[in-house]
């Protein structure tokens, strides 16, 4: 029972690693670009919600009010102004520019909130659960499951019936032709990368109310957000959802051999499956 | 004569160090179907990039309606009404044949041409519409990028290559809509490698060779010698 226990935890986990990596996923899609600082910005969004929850005497999850909006405006601006300059055929200099910016939101974050661990205090309900027989479901990591189911749905319902997904498909597909048709290139990638950090926020939050977190919190996170696309196939964001439902039971089943092996785990799952389905568990079919 | 909707001026085009185009002059009055003709590498469709805002040129080098717009991007040269057919289809092959045709009407541009205007022109279409955009056969590609363009009701409607690599009844059947086409009062610019096709849609011709005009005037009034003279250069 302990074992399907784990298997359980690690599950809901997963879903909070989907969240990681629905945002990695959405701007690689859409514009071809390896946001190195992704992790970064997962940290950073769970320092706006210390900051708007503390300051204003909310509960971190009445903050996501203010912190999606705050991370989704800073990702158009992010964009627009800095990583717009950047994008070409070559993926190098985009790459090299998130990775500069990962060390000054690291830095930043250090100055301003100096390296002590911090956590985002939810009240009562971090602590809350429900008994099914034998297995105990926090409401927590439950609740996070069911938002990651949302949040992927909603980007599913998002890319494939409205006019903003037709218009990121169009760019992903022929960028120049995308023009002909009216798109402004430098404004979908906002758009994208606006997205991209809304959902980053949200993951953002729930980690800080699940586990501490510190500057240099963001390089584990943005790992675990890579492997869960990897894993779940470039370009499917349900299979992201699986990608990240798989990290999860590897890291709670490898903690409950020995608990020094939960990274561990996750790591060794993630090289077998690139080893034997190098393009992901579920790869887009026209990929 | 009344004033050309679109006037192009010495107009230069450069690839890096290569230079494409060399001081080309075009117009095209309203309602006018003008062909481009010329060899491979002639320079047709650096002109279409050129025109349609890809390839970025001097401002002054292309007026639309007098105003200069050499300089401006892609997608403001699409909202003023300029649609480009580009060579190779080029359709998006994530989105459906609808799809495909709902996006190059995002503009939202006022005019004669929706969705079902689209279908009744080309039938094939609507029966296929949720497949693949690439899962079609060549010429339906072409459908879909041809009603791709007339779905934003474009002032200046611009065809590269449009039968190039098509068999010849399908070349035959576009071609058969053309008239429907700038029937509605558009203007059009047709590049094409056949000659004798280029000559019968269009009014007016337009000969580039290596980069340079090399021969302009009436469809109907030039010869046979004059035209290949200009296309080969011997």
């Amino acid at each position: 029972m302990d074992w399907i226990n784990a298997i359980i935890q690690g599950a809901l986990l997963g879903g909070l690693y989907a969240m990681f990596a629905a945002g990695l996923s959405l701007i690689f899609g859409v514009m071809r670009l390896v946001n190195i600082a992704h992790g970064d910005l997962i940290v950073l969004s769970a320092y706006v919600a210390l900051t708007t929850s503390v300051g204003l005497g909310l509960n971190p999850l009445l903050a996501l009010v203010i912190v999606v909006p705050v991370m989704a405006g800073f990702g158009y601006a992010l964009q627009r102004l800095v990583l717009n300059r950047t994008m070409g055929d070559d993926l190098l200099p985009p790459l090299l520019v998130t990775f500069g910016l990962s060390i000054i939101i690291q830095n930043a974050l250090l100055m301003g909130y100096s390296a002590d661990p911090q956590k985002l205090q939810a009240g009562p309900i971090e602590t809350a659960s429900v008994n099914l027989g034998p297995i105990t479901l926090g409401v927590m990591p439950v609740m996070v499951f069911a938002i990651a189911v949302a949040v992927i749905a909603g980007l599913q319902w998002m890319f494939y019936r409205t006019a903003l997904g037709r218009a990121f498909r169009a760019t992903s597909d022929r960028q120049d032709i995308a023009q002909l048709m009216g798109l402004n290139r430098a404004h979908v990638f906002g758009l994208a990368m606006a997205l991209s950090l809304a959902v980053t926020a949200i993951a953002g939050v729930f980690l800080g109310i699940r586990t501490s977190f510190d500057p240099a919190a963001g390089a584990s996170r943005l790992i675990f957000g890579f492997e869960a696309v990897i894993i779940g196939g470039l370009g499917n964001l349900w299979g992201t959802l699986w990608g990240g439902i798989i990290l999860g039971v590897a890291q709670t089943l490898g903690a409950k051999i020995n608990p020094g092996y939960q990274i561990l785990a996750g790591h060794i799952v993630f090289l077998l499956i690139l080893a034997v389905r190098p393009r992901g568990l579920f790869p887009r079919m026209d990929g | 004569m009344p004033d050309p909707i679109i006037s192009i001026q010495g107009l230069d085009a450069h690839y890096g160090d290569f230079q494409a185009l060399y001081g080309v002059d075009l117009a095209v009055e309203p309602g006018q179907v003008v062909a481009v003709i010329g060899a491979n590498g002639a320079g047709k469709t650096t002109l279409m990039r050129s025109i349609s805002g890809l390839l970025k040129n001097k401002a002054d080098a292309i007026r639309w309606q007098g105003r200069p717009i050499g300089a401006l991007r892609a997608d403001q040269i699409a909202a003023l009404g300029i649609a480009l057919v580009p060579e190779g289809r080029l359709l998006f092959p994530s989105l459906s044949v609808e799809e495909n045709l709902i996006i190059g009407g995002q503009l939202g541009r006022k005019g004669p041409w929706n969705l079902a205007r689209i279908y009744q022109l080309f039938p094939i279409l609507q029966e296929r519409r949720n497949v693949p955009a690439t899962a079609l056969s060549g010429g339906q590609q072409q459908m879909v990028a041809i009603g791709r363009a007339l779905m934003s009701n474009p002032e200046l409607l611009m065809m590269d290559e449009i039968s190039l690599g098509l068999a010849p009844v399908v070349i035959k059947s576009i071609y058969e809509a053309l008239p429907d086409i700038v029937g509605e009062g558009l203007s059009a610019i047709v590049v094409e490698q056949d000659i004798a096709k280029a000559l019968s849609v269009s009014s007016h011709v337009v000969c580039l060779q290596e980069g340079r005009v090399s021969l302009t005037g009436g469809s109907g009034e030039l010869s046979r010698d004059e035209i290949s003279k200009a296309y080969f250069g011997v």
